[in-house]
């Protein structure tokens, strides 16, 4: 069938610089740049081009550079490009539309209309280059009180499994197979070196990465791909993962041109199948069945180490997060509507689920209302972009975030889209191994542990300007915060004032 | 009694714990110290509905139980032996690494969920989704035998393994009970001694007759779980058995638009 989809985008070669060496044919994993050798010219198909940029990084000579296409529909406010183009594809497929990355729709992102406080002559700031400045977070269930030895003042109470994070910042879960081992590597070493953890995704543990347990959360999701006593023994944390921002409420099918053999045997699949994640874990049904689960883990790992549950944030987030802390559960991570994904359907990605905030604003509160907000950690993930969105997670009353997306723009991804072709051009989300050699672990984890390094200077500078040398100080603080452009029940939700007031 | 773990052998009587009146943890916390303290036998009597026994442990211990464990038997577990003179309830071999687990009477839903090795033989029925993603990979091989007939959402998802339902409940020419078996199956295999109509069955699964390598498999399987309950494995196997297979690697392949 001749498709009618036009090229989304234009590669344009500036012939006086290109001088034909073609990078960008052997750079190009889409198929674009091609040597015509017939006429001794590369030239690009360019209706294969998603602007990755690669070709353009990589061209020696700058020749490169990518264009949206101009090509101009009669305007229609409601049937807007994207939106013709979707039905083209599916009247030329039959299928769901399936995307990767997570939600590029304008719903509004509350961090843009929420502004941080600081100190003006009434108290002083404080220069975190010349005083402490302290951004220890420690994950795990807080006892209701403490008890103190008297006289030595040692303590009594037997505190729950704690976890200790330099920064606040951990990477979120993507899974073997979604992504390939050298970006879990580079995550790996990039968590121990900073302090922090990072979280194996539901597709198992590579035995090479053994080594990074204690910086790790594994996960066990509905497909329990790779869960087994070694594994969960292996990782500092375990967490079960109930939804995912990107899709909440469905199941999970990674692609079979990803499942190769090394990712087939650690999640004990054939090879080449479609990894299959259920919609529901099938043994929780019931806020019952989830402290089973809770438990099970408990039990398998004796006791030792924090159990985490991730939902996506859903319509009542606030209600479940109560049940989740009442199942046993000693962290809860939320994942809002900008979450990403290595592949869900766009119309699940696009349509389902509530921004992080808001749901981050409930679950704090009833937590606080009913007073069991110690017993839980809340993590929050679903489009953290810089050190700004991190304070002010921790303002509204997150204790750490995770962050995904922006830990692989660091390894080299520019969100185009494309994690669920397997076609990686930057070798990150991709089971190529022609692609993935294209992450080195160790410049992967330096670029990540820059990343890290720059958003703590940056937070400890938000703290001194506040007047505070604690992140504690600030962590569920709502006055630090004021919101611009809000109505007045975003504001009541949110649990902060109007800026000025 | 910890004293007497230590210096058991092979040949000596197992160690035995009296569940009654313990808590699921104070339980499981028991047989953690016995079984750290070199049992290799324990005999657990009054259990009632205590969970997550067995879950931790990763050594080659026989555990007997007499009464009636609680849920996620075996969850996790990691090569021990559990023999239950009574019925188990749900979750049982859950996520199971290695190891066996032979039930002298029923089992409830979700059996074997998501098992990665090992064997479970169940002398009479099981519940509603067993066996749903059992997996496999090279020489592990989860094996789960069951001697009645299970109900709905049987193998679903099902990426590796052995299933096998002998009926021996049904009267002659009576079919298995269970709809949607084997949704979305893209590995392993079912075998059902016994039929069951097409509307039964997932459309991901194809019914084929058996070749000489099922025979081995059932043989060898079917001996094992009439060696553990006192059957005629002949007699048994005289009958005739179909299997079910997935009919495709990637069953939702051609499900998306790209």
């Amino acid at each position: 069938m001749k498709t009618y989809m036009p090229s989304k985008f234009i590669v344009e070669r500036d012939s006086a610089r290109c001088i034909q060496c073609q990078v960008c044919v052997n750079q190009c994993s889409f198929d674009v740049n091609y040597y015509d050798a017939a006429d001794g010219e590369v030239r690009s198909r360019e209706q294969n081009c998603v602007a990755c940029h690669r070709c353009v990084v990589f061209c020696p000579t700058d020749a490169l550079t990518i264009k949206n296409n101009p090509l101009d529909y009669r305007e229609n406010y409601n049937w807007r490009p994207e939106i013709i183009e979707d039905i083209i594809k599916q009247a030329e497929t039959g299928g769901v539309l399936l995307t990767g990355m997570g939600n590029d729709k304008g719903q509004r992102i509350y961090w843009d209309h929420l502004l941080l406080n600081a100190s003006q002559v009434t108290n002083p700031s404080i220069d975190p280059l010349r005083e402490p400045m302290e951004l220890v977070t420690y994950l795990g269930r807080k006892p209701d009180k403490v008890e103190l030895e008297r006289g030595t003042l040692k303590l009594k109470t037997k505190l729950a499994p704690q976890v200790k994070l330099e920064v606040p910042v951990m990477f979120a879960a993507m899974s073997y197979g979604a992504v390939s081992l050298n970006v879990h590597e580079s995550l790996a070493r990039a968590a121990t070196a900073s302090g922090t953890l990072w979280n194996t995704g539901e597709g198992g543990l590579h035995t090479n990465l053994y080594k990074y347990g204690n910086n790790t959360i594994v996960q066990v999701a509905s497909g329990r791909f790779g869960v087994h006593s070694e594994y969960l023994n292996a990782g500092r944390i375990v967490e079960i993962k109930i939804g995912q921002g990107a899709k909440p409420g469905i199941g999970g099918h990674l692609p079979g041109e990803k499942v190769s053999a090394e990712v087939a045997l650690t999640r004990m699949i054939p090879r080449g199948t479609d990894a299959l994640s259920p919609f529901p874990h099938h043994d929780i049904y019931s806020i019952e069945d989830l402290v089973q689960l809770i438990y099970a883990l408990k039990e398998a790992t004796n006791y030792t180490k924090p159990i985490s549950v991730k939902i996506a944030a859903v319509h009542n987030s606030a209600a479940i997060a109560s049940g989740m802390v009442r199942a046993g559960a000693d962290i809860i991570a939320l994942d809002g509507i900008r979450g990403s994904t290595g592949a869900a359907p766009k119309v699940i990605r696009d349509n389902v689920g509530i921004p992080i905030e808001l749901a981050l604003a409930a679950v704090d509160t009833r937590l606080r209302q009913e007073g069991i907000r110690n017993q839980a950690s809340v993590i929050i993930s679903g489009g953290i972009r810089n050190s700004g969105d991190v304070a002010k997670a921790i303002a509204l009353g997150a204790d750490a975030v995770y962050i995904g997306t922006a830990a692989l723009m660091a390894l080299g991804c520019t969100c185009c889209q494309q994690c669920h072709t397997g076609k990686c051009a930057w070798g990150i989300c991709t089971s190529d191994l022609a692609l993935t050699k294209r992450i080195n672990p160790e410049i992967g984890a330096r670029r990540l542990t820059n990343l890290l390094r720059g958003w703590s200077i940056e937070i400890k500078d938000i703290l001194g300007g506040m007047g505070i040398n604690a992140l504690e100080s600030l962590r569920g603080n709502r006055l630090a915060l004021r919101g611009v452009g809000l109505t007045d029940t975003e504001l009541e939700i949110l649990g902060v004032k109007m800026a000025g007031s | 009694m910890v004293q007497s773990a230590i210096k058991q052998k092979n040949n000596d009587p197992a160690v035995r714990i009296d569940a009654e009146g313990l808590l699921t943890r104070e339980l499981n916390l028991k047989l953690r110290e016995v079984v750290s303290n070199g049992a290799q036998k324990i005999e657990i009597r009054n259990v009632y509905g205590q969970r997550y026994i067995g879950t931790d442990l990763d050594k080659p211990v026989e555990i007997e139980i007499f009464g009636t464990p609680g849920n996620d038997l075996g969850a996790f577990m990691d090569g021990p032996r559990i023999i239950i003179r009574g019925n188990a309830q749900d979750g049982c071999g859950n996520t199971m690494n290695s190891g066996e687990i032979v039930i002298h009477g029923h089992a409830g839903d979700i059996t074997g969920l998501s098992a990665r090795g090992g064997k479970i033989f169940v002398r009479d029925g099981v519940g509603y989704r067993v066996g749903i993603h059992m997996k496999e990979y090279g020489d592990q091989k989860p094996v789960l035998v069951v001697g009645h007939t299970a109900q709905d959402f049987l193998g679903e998802y099902m990426a590796g393994g052995i299933l096998i339902l002998l009926g021996l409940n049904l009267k002659e020419g009576e079919k298995h009970r269970a709809s949607y078996i084997g949704t979305g199956m893209h590995g392993g295999v079912i075998y059902l001694r016994g039929d069951v109509d097409d509307f039964q069955l997932g459309k991901e699964v194809g019914i084929a007759e058996l070749d000489g390598g099922d025979y081995v498999n059932l043989e060898l399987f079917v001996g094992e779980f009439a060696d553990h309950f006192g059957y005629d494995a002949k007699g048994i196997l005289k009958h005739k058995f179909i299997k079910l297979f997935p009919l495709y690697l990637r069953p939702y392949g051609r499900l998306y638009a790209y």
